[in-house]
């Protein structure tokens, strides 16, 4: 078989979490379910349970991030697994070694699973394809290819408020340019059925031909958030303020900012969301972040129990 | 092979019980033919206490060899698991480290001040130091094949015999 996804074994089972294009709905559901289970077990005194007792994941952040790293790590201490987390930027690689030389050093030292974010698009794929079989490799970000377990949290958050995907209208609302969550989140949100799936942005901030992932594109809130009844907000990030992507922020903010009036022109019982960290001010209000629509706790709390699901979905898929 | 009558199992487990209802029992019943009994149990026995369930698919042994199990439900424990007398409920007794796992988790949630074990059927093979306080019927298996209990649309229990080398 040529083309046959690199995330899954020949069976079609799940060995690496690397992007949710192309996974099949039965697997992110699978996810998803198992993810409900573990929700219980975050609410616990003991917040812990043994299934990856004896397991050693590896974070290898090449690329810094606070969140997404506590997050999977607090998951893989919850499951009982031993967690080491490798801050790459200021190690190894500034020494010279190269990205499958630290690899390959991390798995003498008898890795389980390896957590990847790299500033590279395709980082984790690399990983995955030279691992022994034995290692599961979970994407933690790739450059602006894709980030499923953020992805996977926010389609847990959303069956959570709105229960079936199959009558959603969604936005997602901001740089769907360098946005590897809005790639993923596409994914997914086709893939489990959402009939709807909009981007929201001005043109300078699109990818050329988005339309033949699957959405229907919009430059104008007014126009855009007709209907809606999830908003998912990008992360407007800092670094592309300078480029020639944008005026400044005080005017996107005035354009694409989500302010109570924008979002009063959604459905009355829509929910926002956002990745984080958010910039108040920027792309999203303090007032809506903050508000009673406003999902973006809950999503930090299900991130864990979806990260649990993927590492022990993963664990347990031997080959 | 002719097999008994779980109905009438349920009823001889209900009545073993009974005679020892004024203990103050809170029921736990282990997904998902175990939950079917417990919440005939809680019925049938009057018990105020809410009911718990448990999916011990985090807990199990086997994690090593098959994986997650593909169908996990959540665990609930509505109540305070510390100082509880709690009547754990399943539908087969073989080897035992169903319940080994059971009772690993009841730990994670308090100390109980008792657990007790309940069991539809007894079917011997344990691999554990492990036994029911309370048992509906002994049945003797051959080890290949599987006893399941099902639950039809009217609620009514039944036992299913399959080999384990096949496919359910």
């Amino acid at each position: 078989m040529i083309n046959r996804n690199p995330q899954l074994d020949e069976n079609g089972v799940l060995q690496h979490l690397l992007t949710t294009e192309g996974l099949p709905a039965s697997v992110l559901l699978h996810i998803l379910d198992t993810a409900e289970s573990f929700v219980g077990v975050t609410e616990r005194d003991v917040k812990k349970i043994p299934l990856l007792r004896g397991k050693s994941i590896f974070n290898l952040f090449f690329e810094p991030s606070t969140r997404t790293r506590t997050t999977f790590e607090i998951a893989a201490k919850r499951l009982s697994a031993d967690v080491f987390n490798l801050n790459i930027a200021v190690s190894a690689q500034s020494k010279g070694e190269t990205l499958l030389d630290t690899v390959n050093n991390l798995s003498a030292m008898n890795a389980d699973m390896f957590v990847v974010r790299h500033a590279q698009s395709g980082a984790a794929h690399l990983i995955a394809k030279h691992v022994q079989a034995d290692i599961h490799v979970i994407n933690a970000g790739d450059g602006s290819h894709a980030h499923p377990t953020q992805a996977l949290l926010d389609m847990f958050t959303i069956r959570r408020y709105k229960r079936d995907f199959r009558n959603l209208r969604v936005a997602i609302i901001g740089d769907i340019l360098h946005s590897r969550v809005a790639r993923s989140q596409i994914h997914a949100l086709t893939t489990l059925g959402v009939p709807e799936v909009r981007v929201i942005a001005p043109k300078t901030l699109l990818p050329k031909m988005v339309e033949r992932l699957g959405v229907h594109v919009y430059h104008d809130m007014a126009k855009g958030l007709k209907d809606i009844d999830v908003l998912m907000m990008l992360r407007l990030q800092n670094e592309r303020m300078k480029g020639a992507n944008l005026p400044s922020p005080e005017e996107y903010f005035k354009y694409y900012g989500l302010t109570p009036e924008k979002l009063s022109l959604a459905r009355r019982d829509a929910i926002v969301m956002h990745p984080g960290p958010m910039n108040r001010g920027v792309e999203i209000d303090s007032e809506v972040a903050d508000g009673k629509q406003s999902v973006i706790l809950p999503q930090v709390t299900f991130g864990i129990a979806v990260r649990m699901a993927v590492m022990s979905i993963l664990a347990g898929n031997q080959v | 092979m002719q097999l008994p009558d779980a109905e009438k199992a349920f009823d001889s487990l209900a009545k073993k019980i009974q005679a020892d209802a004024n203990k103050d029992f809170t029921l736990v019943g282990i997904h998902t033919g175990g939950v079917w009994l417990a919440e005939r149990l809680h019925q049938a026995l009057g018990i105020k206490q809410p009911l718990g369930t448990l999916d011990v698919a985090f807990y199990r042994d086997d994690f090593d060899k098959i994986g997650l199990h593909p169908q996990v439900k959540p665990s609930e424990i509505p109540f305070a698991v510390e100082g509880a007398h709690i009547l754990l409920v399943d539908d087969v007794l073989q080897t035992g480290r169903t319940i080994r796992a059971a009772i690993n988790e009841l730990f994670d949630y308090g100390r109980p001040a008792s657990i007790s074990f309940a069991a539809l059927v007894d079917r011997g093979g344990r691999e554990l130091p492990i036994a029911a306080q309370y048992t509906g019927i002994m049945l003797e298996l051959p080890a290949d094949k599987m006893l399941e209990l099902k639950c039809g649309k009217n609620g009514k229990l039944s036992f299913h015999l399959y080999d384990k080398s096949l496919p359910e």
